[in-house]
């Protein structure tokens, strides 16, 4: 059974808010799913490649394309989306005081 | 004549030959919705004005004699492929007001062919689920039996086929998000190849796994929009150049002579419930001459592992951008951290707060070499398997689930949830193409999917095949 500590520690690397219920529900729930995962433990996978993505080997290049910007018209759109904006600046929070 | 019965292939006959209009076509699939869909929730939003203006563009088209295969067909999308200018919310709360700035290649694609988009349909929140009682908008219900579920995440796409909502509809695969709803909705459900298809457009679950694909109620279907939204784009470095070559359509007669069919004993082990259905459909095979080839894929029990480490953590960082800053739910904080973690605690419902858990738990310094880099070894044992078995067989035959559709509110545990996409996830891990069709249902009349794996890039092989099949 994993910690409420750690179920603390990994939803603040997650910048995740949970309550106080929460925790309990996670840490049971955390538990029980690395309690099956550990079944990985007992493949023997020395010597073994990680396949980080299952088409690499399609891919002959990297893909990259021209520097070059395309007009199309969205960001106006995106910027709409956005919660909070100043003209067309994103407001956030200062983070130095 | 019920205009919202037609496959395709049948509504692109009577648009044809003027037996009825696409505006006519529209208007019955948008009646039927409005109707019914109170009771099935397959639809989150549904654009009348939107589809009847596209109606009114594709009957000109047909008109003027430019009409393809799909003009003037009705579809549905699953509510987390952008389509411009109508909501995406992902069936979550955090994007419940988010309408979408630009289309998916897919939906510029079909909108090029006069296709008329009717709606957005319901999905596990961020695709994560395998029932869509993890919508935060209510779950989807089973056509053939309201108590149960649709399947998921792509319930929605695979309920509203299945109860005449449309002609077809998008959905994505991350670990068998349409093969498994198309089971339990009797429909067919076509995950492409990783990278036939681009997922520009597709809000991201897991990178290395999504794929957008095809419900349909015919094979054939599948094939007229599989070639409509396949190709390389360059709006997605993932999608692939990669093309098959001719001889790669696999037979077209039904004479099967020279077909191999590998069955992996590890998804026949014991008994339950879709195993003599499926074993008869091959028995249906070996008479059209197919071989039946007995094969191992000795990984397979520790797919459904590696999928729940490497998934999540994909799914960790990709969801990390539902900050509150950029666009979508924003809770105001007292300082920036605050308003990161309100914001995702308001907006995030429990699946997803958990797959996030488990993916930064499993990318934390001191656990990633155990959890992660270990799974995504294991994920190469997987992808082994899968060759060296095609060395000695064309395609793969499994149950697409273990069992029928199962009722709303009956898997409580998260583990047992996972459980349902046992034989779904490997095709994932490895890429693969895969098809579900119907080929039975169970005593209660619920329907039981077979599951074709091919080689990547073998769509129309495994495509062709489900054809034969179903004129057998």
């Amino acid at each position: 059974m994993i910690k409420k500590e750690d179920v603390r520690h990994i939803a603040k690397l997650a910048r995740l808010g949970i309550s106080i219920s929460e925790e309990v529900g996670f840490q049971k729930d955390l538990s029980s799913v690395l309690d099956y995962v550990n079944l990985l433990n007992e493949v023997d996978v020395s010597d073994v490649e990680p396949t980080y993505h299952p088409m690499a080997r399609f891919f002959k290049k990297n893909i990259v394309r021209e520097d070059i910007g395309e007009d199309q018209q969205i960001a106006d759109e995106l910027i709409k989306l956005i919660p909070r904006t100043k003209g067309r600046h994103v407001k956030v929070k200062s983070i130095l005081n | 004549m019920d205009l919202t019965k037609l496959t395709i292939k049948e509504a692109h006959k009577g648009l044809k030959n003027k037996d009825f209009s696409a505006f006519e076509l529209a208007i019955a699939y948008l009646d039927k919705i409005e109707k019914e869909d109170d009771k099935i929730n397959a639809f989150l939003s549904v654009d009348r004005e939107g589809a009847l203006e596209q109606a009114r563009e594709a009957d000109k088209r047909i008109l003027s004699r430019n009409m393809t295969a799909l003009t003037g067909i009705p579809t549905a999308i699953k509510d987390n492929i952008l389509v411009k200018g109508l909501k995406n919310t992902c069936g979550s709360k955090i994007l419940e007001n988010y309408v979408a700035p630009y289309s998916a290649t897919v939906i510029e694609k079909l909108k090029e062919e006069g296709v008329i988009i009717l709606g957005k349909t319901n999905m596990d929140e961020f695709a994560m689920g395998s029932s869509t009682e993890n919508s935060a908008f209510g779950v989807t219900k089973n056509p053939h039996d309201s108590e149960r579920v649709p399947g998921g995440s792509s319930g929605g796409s695979a309920a509203a086929v299945a109860t005449d909502f449309c002609c077809f509809a998008l959905g994505s695969d991350t670990g068998g998000s349409i093969r498994q709803p198309a089971s339990f909705c009797g429909v067919v459900g076509l995950k492409p190849t990783y990278g036939t298809v681009s997922r520009y457009g597709l809000t991201a679950f897991a990178s290395s796994f999504d794929q957008i694909g095809i419900l349909t109620k015919s094979v054939e279907d599948s094939q007229i929009v599989f070639k409509t939204i396949s190709g390389l784009d360059p709006k997605d470095s993932t999608s692939a150049e990669v093309r098959p070559p001719q001889s790669c359509g696999g037979p077209t007669s039904a004479n099967l002579e020279n077909l191999r069919i590998g069955i992996p004993k590890e998804y026949f082990e014991g008994d339950f419930e879709t195993k003599k259905t499926i074993q008869e459909s091959l028995k249906l095979l070996q008479n059209q001459g197919a071989k039946l080839v007995d094969i191992s894929l000795p990984n397979t029990k520790y797919a459904l592992p590696a999928y729940y480490i490497i998934a999540p953590s994909e799914a960790s960082a990709n969801l990390s951008r539902y900050d509150g800053i950029k666009f979508g739910l924003s809770e105001e904080g007292e300082d920036l951290l605050d308003g990161y973690l309100k914001t995702k605690e308001k907006g995030f419902g429990d699946e997803v707060k958990r797959r996030i858990m488990i993916g930064t738990y499993a990318l934390s310094s001191g656990y990633y070499d155990a959890y992660y880099l270990r799974a995504q070894k294991v994920r190469t044992l997987i992808k082994v398997d899968f060759d060296k078995a095609f060395e000695k067989v064309d395609i793969i035959i499994t149950p697409t689930t273990p069992t029928s559709a199962f009722k709303i509110g009956e898997k409580v545990d998260p583990l047992s949830m996972y459980l349902s996409d046992i034989f779904t996830v490997s095709v994932n891990l490895a890429g693969l193409p895969a098809i579900s069709i119907p080929v039975g249902s169970t005593e209660a009349k619920l329907p039981i999917g077979l599951q074709i794996i091919g080689k990547p890039f073998e769509e129309n092989k495994i495509l062709n095949i489900a054809k034969i099949y179903n004129n057998i």
